[in-house]
């Protein structure tokens, strides 16, 4: 085992901003919006740099698929604690179209290139809310892969995961190399400090073209249209049951 | 008619009976339209004028979101506002104040309402201006270390903004308040020993007076680190709880977030070793982060609440930030410190988790005191002296609680010598109510006698008016009035506070 651990961390517009939907309908509005590492990619991160800091993996390699701009987000991993990161560029129509098969696919050939012992991103970016890329990524290596982890123990060569389902908590153990994707409850990811920032400054960052790693871009999903939710309706109040009886009859509810 | 006296100008406001008439207007039922009528004429006018600034939705009268505008966190009585407007922009605020202006009516500031001294209550009525809707974080510059924030802004909220740049607004009040409204109660927090008070870290105000103008305290956009240019407009405003005007942007010094953090709890036989040990950590020239005191009440309370099993005595709280290897040094020079003084049971940690549970005695600190006595009401105390005073307050203080039979348990920022007695009270028992009122006016009256303040980060609002004359004497008050009357003559500006 290499010990080395591939994150995945995704640009996305930041959880706190309102969001617009663009006039002409085809998407929402990212220029000049705030962006800023997906929440879930941030503890995905926090979770490589703890097993690091256990010595439990001996590196972390933060990836990062987009344009230009992602390296800000790559670097916020190097501050905490990621120790190189590899920029996947895509830019313009190609980043436009970008979902989680393609992604998977780069991450697929990237943890084969670096012979990774795991991947860990988040379950799932709140901007498309896909919640695929793990389980798309574990397929295609034909890896075995521990989805909403609220826990994640590395035990030798196995990992033992607590996963977050419906009925409650699942813990399964499975062989590495494996693919985790990161749920809500798996830690609190650390603020980026100053000096870290400042020191992160000197780690490498390298540059990938999908192409080098023989992966197609084309999607095979077209965004048709984007719509706000509909507007919530004023309520009205009325003052006695029998009002209310004749209200629910004018507007055909019984 | 209630008459309040303005010093120099020696004028008497009388209540507006306008305003009187909107109040009952307003509180007579539950009742969401403008009612009709002669006199409200007026109030239609003043209401659609309000609208066509701030539109249709940016203007309440329903009784809940007025009642919600004139309650904070402390103990004082709701007094709702007659009508709640929502501007989004100073120019919106700078209309609506135009119109207040004219119409003679009582202009509230309200930002989080998490206040801890009545400042929102609208004591002859008037219009609230919440201020949640202006809530961008504008102008940030990480190399200069500030950034200028609307008081929709919040601090948790500019520090979770600011988490990519690796900076971070230290001042950290209990609640989660605006920034807006902690400028203008001059806050304080947990960490004031190492980055100041409010009135340390604004560098400029933009500000909207009582008729509208808008004036920014250090000139717009500025934000040099340091300047001695002309009066101190800046820090006249911090502080002024709304009394002297609407604070609709404040540029903020901000900090790196530190490298690494320790934290640390130690007990003691007694406060006065406690408070020798901050005293000599201060000395020592320790930066020191945080460094809070629990007397025995208060730790058993928080043993009790969170199923601990602290040592029931007098408690350091301590943080340190820094480098790995300053904080090595740090903790050293500090554990022989409190070892010298008697203190035992050191323990420290430097990892997120144990960390959290090290100081969760400390956060639970309020809500273990309310556990103490449950369906109580609590109210909390906020003296200030000097640090060499500390001891003889404090012991003083625990006495007269035991003597009248009160239930006080003190945490404190003991390395700025503030403390806050917490005084748990059932709020329906107008005895002990009057007990614990009386309890808190001896206590301010023995911190000014000892060269302290009566309050060190609350405020004054509503309850501490008299003890403020008391404290900056009544040639101070006249200074106060006289610039309350230049920047305020027809008092509309949160009329009943402060002064």
């Amino acid at each position: 085992m290499t010990g080395r651990v591939l994150v995945g961390v995704k640009r996305v517009i930041d959880y706190a901003v309102k969001i617009r939907v663009k006039p002409d309908h085809s998407g929402v509005v990212t220029d000049g919006v705030k962006h800023s590492m997906n929440p879930f990619c941030e503890i995905a991160v926090e979770e490589a740099v703890k097993l690091k800091e256990k010595k439990l993996i001996k590196e972390v390699v933060a990836i990062s698929c987009g344009p230009q701009q992602v390296q800000e987000t790559i670097r916020t991993a190097l501050a905490m604690g990621a120790d190189r990161g590899i920029h996947v560029e895509v830019s313009g129509k190609d980043y436009e179209n970008l979902g989680p098969l393609q992604v998977s696919k780069i991450l697929a050939a990237l943890a084969k290139k670096e012979e990774a012992s795991l991947v860990i991103l988040g379950k799932q970016a709140i901007d498309d809310d896909c919640n695929q890329t793990g389980q798309m990524t574990a397929a295609l290596l034909d890896w075995p892969q521990g989805t909403f982890a609220s826990e994640v123990a590395v035990e030798g060569d196995k990992v033992k995961i607590v996963r977050e389902i419906d009925g409650g908590l699942e813990t399964i153990k499975v062989n590495m190399p494996a693919v985790v994707t990161a749920d809500l409850r798996l830690n609190t990811p650390r603020y980026a400090t100053l000096p870290n920032i400042m020191k992160a400054k000197k780690k490498k960052i390298a540059n990938v073209k999908p192409q080098d790693l023989g992966v197609d871009l084309t999607s095979r999903v077209e965004v048709v249209r984007v719509d706000e939710p509909p507007q919530r309706q004023a309520g009205m109040k009325v003052e006695t049951v029998d009002d209310l009886v004749g209200k629910l009859k004018e507007a055909g509810r019984i | 008619m209630t008459h309040v006296l303005l010093g120099h100008s020696r004028r008497l406001y009388q209540v507006n009976p306008f305003t009187s008439i909107l109040t009952q207007c307003c509180k007579s039922k539950k009742d969401y339209s403008v009612k009709s009528g002669a006199q409200s004429g007026v109030l239609e006018r003043v209401v659609s004028a309000f609208r066509s600034v701030c539109g249709d939705d940016g203007v309440s009268l329903g009784l809940a979101v007025r009642e919600q505008h004139g309650r904070d966190e402390s103990v004082h009585k709701c007094r709702p506002p007659d009508i709640v407007v929502f501007p989004r922009c100073v120019e919106e605020v700078s209309a609506l104040a135009k119109i207040c202006h004219h119409h003679r009516l009582p202009i509230i500031p309200f930002g989080t309402g998490t206040g801890l001294e009545g400042g929102v209550g609208a004591m002859k009525g008037g219009v609230c201006f919440s201020l949640r809707k202006m809530d961008r974080v504008l102008d940030l510059h990480p190399e200069d270390f500030d950034v200028t924030v609307e008081p929709g802004v919040t601090r948790k909220a500019l520090n979770s903004y600011l988490r990519d740049t690796g900076l971070w607004f230290p001042v950290d009040p209990g609640a989660d308040a605006s920034l807006c409204g902690m400028a203008a109660t001059s806050a304080s927090g947990t960490n004031a020993v190492r980055y100041g008070t409010m009135r340390e870290n604004v560098l400029n105000l933009e500000v909207v007076l009582a008729d509208g103008t808008v004036i920014h305290t250090a000139g717009k956009g500025r934000r040099p680190r340091k300047t001695s240019a002309g009066y101190n407009l800046t820090n006249l405003f911090v502080g002024s709880e709304g009394t002297l005007g609407i604070l609709t942007k404040a540029t903020l010094r901000l900090y790196g977030i530190p490298e690494s953090m320790v934290s640390a709890v130690c007990s003691f036989p007694s406060v006065q070793a406690a408070v020798d040990s901050t005293v000599q950590v201060l000395q020592c020239g320790v930066p020191i982060a945080r460094i809070e005191f629990l007397d025995d009440v208060m730790i058993d309370a928080c043993n009790r609440f969170n199923s601990l099993s602290y040592p029931v005595s007098p408690t350091l709280f301590l943080e340190f930030h820094g480098s790995e290897r300053s904080l090595e040094e740090q903790v050293a020079i500090t554990e022989e410190i409190t070892k010298e003084n008697g203190g035992s049971d050191f323990a420290w940690a430097q990892d997120e988790e144990t960390r959290g549970r090290l100081w969760k005695a400390r956060h639970d600190a309020w809500y273990a005191a309310l556990a103490l006595r449950p369906g109580s009401k609590a109210y909390s105390t906020d003296v200030c002296v000097p640090l060499s005073r500390l001891p003889q307050i404090i012991v003083e203080t625990k006495e007269d609680l035991v003597r009248n039979k009160l239930t006080g348990p003190i945490a404190g920022h003991v390395g700025d010598g503030n403390f806050h007695c917490l005084m748990v009270m059932d709020p329906n028992d107008p005895e002990e109510v009057e007990r614990v009122h009386q309890f808190t006016e001896r206590l301010a009256r023995r911190a000014l006698a000892m060269d302290g303040t009566c309050t060190g980060e609350h405020g004054i609002g509503l309850g501490k008016r008299a003890l403020l004359r008391e404290e900056v004497g009544p040639l101070a008050v006249e200074v106060m009035q006289g610039l309350k009357a230049t920047l305020d003559p027809k008092n509309l500006m949160n009329p009943g506070k402060v002064l």
